[in-house]
C-alpha cells in the first residue's frame, strides 16, 4: 500500500531510522543525567554515552575521536570552522577561498566576515557545477588562510575533487574546511585520506535526529586551532560550551554506524532507484539533468523541466514531496542562485525539481513518481505558452518581454 | 503555502485554455510577463463586431498556481462582457474571488494587465486608439 504523499526531500532532512530512536530514548528520563557532572553516575553514564557516540562518529569519518567537536548542526558548524579560523589565524592573513554554489550557511558567515574585514574569493563553478584546483591555485594570495568548499552540492549533489583541494592547500600551508552536510553517511568519506582539516556534517541529513551536528577538527599535521563563538563552561575543548545534547548525540552515533554498515548495500539500492526515475523522466521532451552526472551523490538527481514554471510544477506534482530550483515560494522571484552558478538560462531554473531518494524509500514509490511528474509536465506545458511557442519554432529570447 | 480552495479548482480544472487564431481582425491577444520571472499569460478575447459582446476567452499560462488561476477566472470572467466592461475587471477583484495572499497580488495584476492588452490588441487592429493604462501597479 502506497503511503501519499512521497517522500522524496531527503537533502531537506531523512526520517530518523528507528533503530536511532531506539538508541535515544533512555537518554530522556532514564539516564537524563548531563555528561559534565563528575560527581555521581548520572553524569558518568551520560559522559560515556557521549564518549561512545564520539566513537561511532569519528570511525565513520576515519578521525579520532578527540577532533570530533559536538555542535547543534551543520550550520552551527560551518560558523565555528570559519569565523573561528578568521579569529585564531588573523595574525597570518584574512584570505579565505570558497564557492559561488556554497550553502547560505557559509555564504552568509563569509559575507558576516567581509565586513570585519577578511577579503573572500568566491569561485565559480562551471556549467558541471564543478571547480577546477588550477581555480583555487589562481586565488591562492599570501594571505590566504582557509580554503572552504563544500563536498557534495546540496542541490545538485555534485561532488568537488576534494583530495586534490586538500593536497594543494596542504603545499601552501591553508587550512582546509569542507561542509560536507551532505555528504558524510552517503559516500565514503575520509579525512585522512582526503586530506581535510575541518569539516562540518550533521545528524539529520544521514537518519539521525535533527539539533545535532559535528565539526571535525585536526588534531596533528597540523594540530587545528579554532576560536570559540560561544562562552561559557568550556565543553568540547573548550571550542564549544553549552551543555551536550545527550540524547541527540547519541542517536548521532547510531546514525553513523548505521550509515557505515550499511553504505555499500544502501547506496547500490538507492543509485538503481535514482538511475530508473531520471531515465524515465528523460523521456520527456526537453527534460535535463542539472549538474555533473559522473561526479555525483548517488541518492539525489536534480531535473529540469523546459517551458514549465517550478512553483506551478510543485502544485501539479502535490503526491510528491520534492523541491523547486526556484525560490518563488519564498515570495523572491529569484530562481536558485546554484542553477543562476551553472550558467543555466532563468526560464530553465525556473523549472527545476530535485528529487533526494533515502534508504526507506521504494520501487513502487519511484514508479508512482515518475508517472506523477511525467503527467504534471504535460498537463503543465498543454496550458503553457511558451512551450506552445517553443513547438512553433519560436525562439522565446527574440522576444521583447515586458518586465515586471 | 497553503492555497485557496479556488485557486487548487482553476489549477486542477483550468476553464478556456487554448489559442484563437491570432489574425483574425476580431480577435485581441495580450502576452504579458517575462519568462525570468517565472510568469508570462497569453489571454485572448474573441469580440463580435456587432454587439461589442466578447464571445470567446482563451488563455494559456506559465506559471505558478496562483497565475493560472487567476488567468482562468479571467477568461470566465470575459466571457459575455462587452469590451467596455471588460476594462473594469479590477486586478482585487481577482485577489478577492480566488483569496490571494499579498505575496500572490501580483499575479491579479499580470492578469489584469493581459485583458486590458488583448482589449488593445483588438482596438489597434480595428483602427481604434489603445487604452492608455491609469493605474500604475508598478
Amino acid at each position: 500500500m502506497l503511503n501519499l504523499p512521497i517522500y522524496l526531500d531527503n537533502n531537506a532532512t531523512t526520517p530518523m531510522d528507528p533503530r536511532v530512536l531506539e538508541a535515544m530514548i533512555p537518554f530522556f528520563t532514564q539516564n537524563f543525567g548531563n555528561a559534565a557532572s563528575r560527581n555521581h553516575p548520572f553524569g558518568w553514564k551520560a559522559e560515556e554515552a557521549v564518549d561512545y557516540a564520539r566513537e561511532q562518529v569519528a570511525r565513520l569519518i576515519n578521525a579520532d575521536p578527540k577532533e570530533i567537536i559536538f555542535t547543534s548542526g551543520a550550520t552551527e558548524s560551518n560558523n565555528l570552522a570559519i569565523k573561528g579560523v578568521f579569529e585564531m589565524y588573523a595574525e597570518k592573513g584574512n584570505h579565505i577561498i570558497t564557492l559561488e554554489t556554497e550553502h547560505k550557511a557559509v555564504l552568509d558567515t563569509c559575507k558576516h566576515l567581509e565586513k570585519l574585514g577578511a577579503e573572500i574569493t568566491y569561485i565559480r563553478t562551471n556549467e558541471q557545477g564543478l571547480i577546477t584546483l588550477e581555480q583555487v591555485a589562481e586565488a591562492i594570495k599570501p594571505t590566504t588562510i582557509l580554503v572552504s568548499v563544500m563536498y557534495a552540492n546540496n542541490e545538485i549533489g555534485v561532488i568537488q575533487p576534494m583530495k586534490e583541494i586538500a593536497a594543494l592547500c596542504k603545499s601552501k600551508g591553508i587550512l582546509f574546511h569542507t561542509d560536507a552536510t551532505q555528504a558524510v553517511g552517503k559516500i565514503p568519506v575520509d579525512v585522512i585520506a582526503d586530506g581535510i582539516d575541518l569539516m562540518s556534517f550533521t545528524a539529520h541529513k544521514m537518519y539521525g535526529p535533527k539539533g545535532v551536528g559535528a565539526l571535525y577538527v585536526r588534531r596533528k599535521n597540523p594540530r587545528v586551532k579554532v576560536t570559540a563563538q560561544m562562552d561559557g563552561g568550556g565543553h568540547e575543548r573548550g571550542m564549544r560550551s553549552g551543555t551536550l545534547n545527550v540524547p541527540g548525540i547519541v542517536g548521532f552515533g547510531m546514525a553513523c554506524e548505521i550509515c557505515q554498515k550499511d553504505m555499500v548495500a544502501d547506496t547500490a539500492k538507492i543509485s538503481k532507484m535514482r538511475d530508473h526515475l531520471e531515465k524515465e523522466l528523460l523521456v520527456l521532451e526537453e527534460a535535463y539533468v542539472n549538474g555533473s552526472i559522473e561526479h555525483r551523490l548517488p541518492h539525489i538527481t536534480n531535473m529540469s523541466f523546459k517551458y514549465v514554471e517550478g512553483e506551478g510544477l510543485i502544485m501539479g506534482v502535490k503526491n510528491i514531496a520534492v523541491s523547486s530550483g526556484s525560490a518563488c515560494t519564498s515570495a523572491s522571484l529569484e530562481p536558485s542562485y546554484v542553477l543562476k552558478a551553472l550558467g543555466l538560462d532563468d526560464e530553465l531554473a525556473h523549472s527545476s525539481l530535485r528529487f533526494g531518494l533515502s534508504r526507506f524509500t521504494t520501487d513502487e514509490e519511484i514508479e508512482y513518481a515518475i508517472n506523477h511528474v511525467k503527467e504534471a509536465v504535460l498537463k503543465l506545458r498543454e496550458m503553457s505558452p511558451l512551450w506552445e511557442m517553443f513547438k512553433e519554432g519560436i525562439d522565446l529570447k527574440s522576444i521583447q518581454w515586458a518586465e515586471h | 503555502m497553503a492555497y485557496s480552495e479556488k485557486v487548487i479548482d482553476h489549477y486542477s480544472n483550468p476553464r478556456n485554455i487554448g489559442t484563437l487564431d491570432k489574425s483574425s481582425k476580431q480577435v485581441g491577444t495580450g502576452l504579458v510577463g517575462a519568462p525570468e520571472c517565472g510568469d508570462v499569460m497569453r489571454l485572448q478575447i474573441e469580440v463580435d463586431d456587432a454587439t461589442g459582446i466578447i464571445m470567446d476567452a482563451k488563455f494559456k499560462t506559465f506559471g505558478c498556481g496562483s497565475a493560472i488561476a487567476s488567468s482562468s477566472l479571467a477568461t470566465e470572467w470575459l466571457k459575455g462582457k462587452s469590451v467596455d466592461d471588460a476594462l473594469k475587471i479590477d486586478n482585487m477583484d481577482i485577489v478577492e474571488e480566488l483569496a490571494l495572499p499579498p505575496v500572490k497580488i501580483h499575479c491579479s495584476v499580470l492578469a489584469e494587465d493581459a485583458i486590458k492588452s488583448a482589449i488593445n490588441d483588438y482596438r489597434v487592429k480595428n483602427g481604434l486608439l489603445p487604452i492608455e493604462d491609469t493605474k500604475k501597479h508598478y
